[in-house]
């Protein structure tokens, strides 16, 4: 299961770093919406400063390195996240586990 | 289909927030019960999977382009709730981290996206598994999954925008409705074959060893 987990994260990196340079930059559907709707700039202001804005990672000029790079770190990013999540629940689980067990002695 | 700030009105984002917080933490209590610790990397490795194909935009007719959204393909292999929950980790991270999808529209994401998705995907998955267990069927059941995912949750998104008054119903529902009954092929295209590929690899259903005798739901 180790080795099937591996080859995912290493073609979800592979996604990241080789095609999403490439994705299509047209607007999505939700976007041609609002600009065939005419309400497409009410989304100008967002109500958080994020660190990578439209997934190209700060101080690299080249435009295909960055996207490349954004991805590459929002992929180990979600890896470790929902990694650490499920850590933190599974374990969370043996203990109360181990409480019931000890409650029914 | 990430909407931004700026787009729900107040009643409509802190509705949606409350019910998304609500699926959010029952999905976190379901894989609690439902899962032991050897899945953790799967899910990781899948969660990581669909934020990089969420950034390949795919180009669709007149100037369009639409992403795979993942809720079937992660409810195929790992059930409906822990897609929901999967789902929103890679949501909460695109939107703190990345600026895609607003502060104030992560609720209404997230039901969208997170559960409305995977839920849509589980029951047409499930009734197609009931009628036919054939592989070719099952790619069928498995692209009409993803393909209705995408038009349900569009739909959500469209009711949410027309109740906080920045477009008219009818116009709503019918312009998101169009483009993603678009994107949804593209969708259930990718479901189908990744989904291949996982199994390919070595992902085996047999690993969710349930805690109870229930179903995923």
């Amino acid at each position: 299961m180790k080795k099937t987990a591996l080859i995912i994260l290493l073609t979800a990196l592979a996604v990241a770093a080789l095609l999403s340079p490439f994705a299509a930059s047209s607007p999505d559907g939700l976007e041609r919406v609002a600009q065939d709707q005419g309400f497409l700039d009410k989304g100008d202001r967002q109500a958080l400063d994020s660190p990578i804005t439209d997934y190209l990672f700060p101080g690299i000029q080249n435009e295909k390195a960055a996207t490349a790079a954004a991805g590459v770190l929002g992929t180990m990013l979600t890896f470790g996240a929902v990694y650490i999540l499920g850590r933190v629940i599974t374990s969370r689980k043996v203990e109360s586990e181990t409480k019931l067990q000890s409650t029914s002695k | 289909m990430h909407i931004p700030d700026g787009f729900l009105d107040a009643k409509t984002w802190i509705t949606t927030a409350a019910v998304g917080a609500g699926a959010l933490s029952y999905s976190l209590k379901k894989v609690q019960e439902t899962y032991n610790e050897r899945m953790i990397p799967v899910m990781g490795v899948l969660a990581a999977f669909i934020f990089a194909a969420q950034m390949v935009n795919f180009p669709i007719a007149g100037g369009t382009s639409g992403h795979l959204l993942g809720a079937t393909l992660v409810t195929v292999l790992l059930g409906p709730w822990c897609s929901g929950l999967i789902i929103s980790t890679v949501l909460i991270i695109q939107c703190f981290f990345f600026n895609d999808g607003g502060l104030t529209a992560l609720g209404a994401n997230t039901l969208n996206m997170a559960f409305i998705g995977s839920l849509t995907a589980f029951v047409i998955y499930k009734t197609a598994s009931s009628i036919g267990q054939s592989k070719n069927f099952e790619k069928a059941a498995i692209f009409l999954s993803a393909w209705a995912s995408v038009v349900v949750v569009a739909l959500a998104a469209a009711l949410e925008l027309a109740f906080s008054g920045i477009v008219p119903l009818n116009v709503a529902i019918a312009s998101m409705l169009g483009l993603h009954a678009l994107i949804g092929i593209g969708e259930g295209l990718i479901t189908v074959v990744v989904i291949s590929y996982v199994r390919g690899v070595g992902f085996s259903q047999s690993w969710q060893q349930k805690k109870t005798g229930e179903d995923e739901m």
